[in-house]
């Protein structure tokens, strides 16, 4: 497709959008990761929260 | 399901599990579509080929102003509901909004430079804009200042309704002031004054950015459950080593 004189500004204006799309889908991925693997390892310690502990208690 | 109820984190997160990939699918097959219909559909008469430019600026700058509006609704609801899911929707929306804000920026500055000679004027539009996006970043700078997420919500909350002011200014400013920018073409009183050919890939566009938006917020939703979680167990741990 024929995109003109500006072709360089309508590209660029694309790339620009696409990477801050992309950097706002890393973040929401990476950030979930990290909390996963937090809670993963607070619980491998056996810290877990009081209606957890309270649920295995009454078993 | 009645609003209150997603007041349960617990359910919000099971809902949110199923909901994510379901909107960023749909973003994905509208933003596919609406890019197929929009370098198919004609240059304008006016702008030529960078018109191209509006199928993703005039749908970031929608949603960099809904999304402060939802912010701001959000803020209502921790200050007069004191709704635990409203701080959380607040603060996992404001980096989106700062993101859809800043692609409006760009793109705008890149379509502005072949159509009005200049990448930026300091025209009311431009720079009501350009203080939405600064007030985005107030709000992200203010929630990391305040370590307590109730108090931090609380204090975000006010400066969110302080800053709701920008937006029927930015909304207004192409009516209020004499600006470079052009005024309202879609949403107007009389009727969108686009060719349809050009205003339906602009539609698709903004339905694609907004189900895009629904997956990034509630995503990032589950992320802030996630890490008040992990601060209350570590909480816990620090009161039982003490």
């Amino acid at each position: 497709m024929e995109l003109g004189q500006h072709a360089g500004f309508i590209v660029a204006a694309y790339v620009a959008a696409l990477v801050v799309l992309v950097l706002l889908a890393l973040w929401v991925i990476v950030d979930h990761r990290l909390q996963r693997q937090a809670i993963a390892k607070l619980e491998a310690q056996g810290i877990t929260r009081r209606s957890a502990r309270a649920t295995e208690d009454a078993r | 399901m009645a609003f209150y109820e997603l007041a349960n984190p617990h359910r919000f997160m099971t809902l949110a599990r199923w909901l994510v990939p379901v909107c960023a699918a749909a973003a994905v097959a509208l933003l596919a579509i609406g890019l197929v219909l929009g370098f198919r559909a004609p240059a304008d008469y006016q702008q030529g080929e960078t018109v191209r430019i509006m199928y993703i600026h005039v749908p970031a700058a929608w949603l960099g102003l809904g999304i402060y509006t939802l912010m701001a609704i959000a803020a209502l609801g921790t200050l007069v509901w004191r709704h635990p899911l409203a701080d959380v929707a607040a603060k996992a929306a404001a980096p989106i909004g700062a993101g859809f804000t800043l692609i409006c920026l760009l793109t705008g500055a890149l379509w502005g430079r072949p159509m009005w000679g200049a990448y930026w004027v300091w025209d009311a539009r431009l720079t009501s804009m350009l203080v939405l996006f600064l007030l985005y970043l107030g709000i992200l700078a203010l929630w990391r200042a305040i370590e307590e997420p109730g108090q931090a919500g609380r204090a975000v909350a006010i400066l969110t309704l302080v800053g709701l002011i920008n937006v029927p200014i930015v909304k207004f400013s192409v009516d209020w002031w004499n600006t470079l920018h052009q005024p309202a073409s879609v949403f107007r009183i009389d009727g969108p004054t686009i060719h349809p050919a050009i205003l339906t890939p602009l539609l698709v566009m903004a339905l694609g950015f907004a189900a895009l938006f629904l997956a990034l917020h509630l995503a990032a939703m589950r992320n802030e459950i996630l890490r008040r979680r992990v601060r209350t167990l570590r909480l816990l741990a620090a009161a039982e080593a003490c």
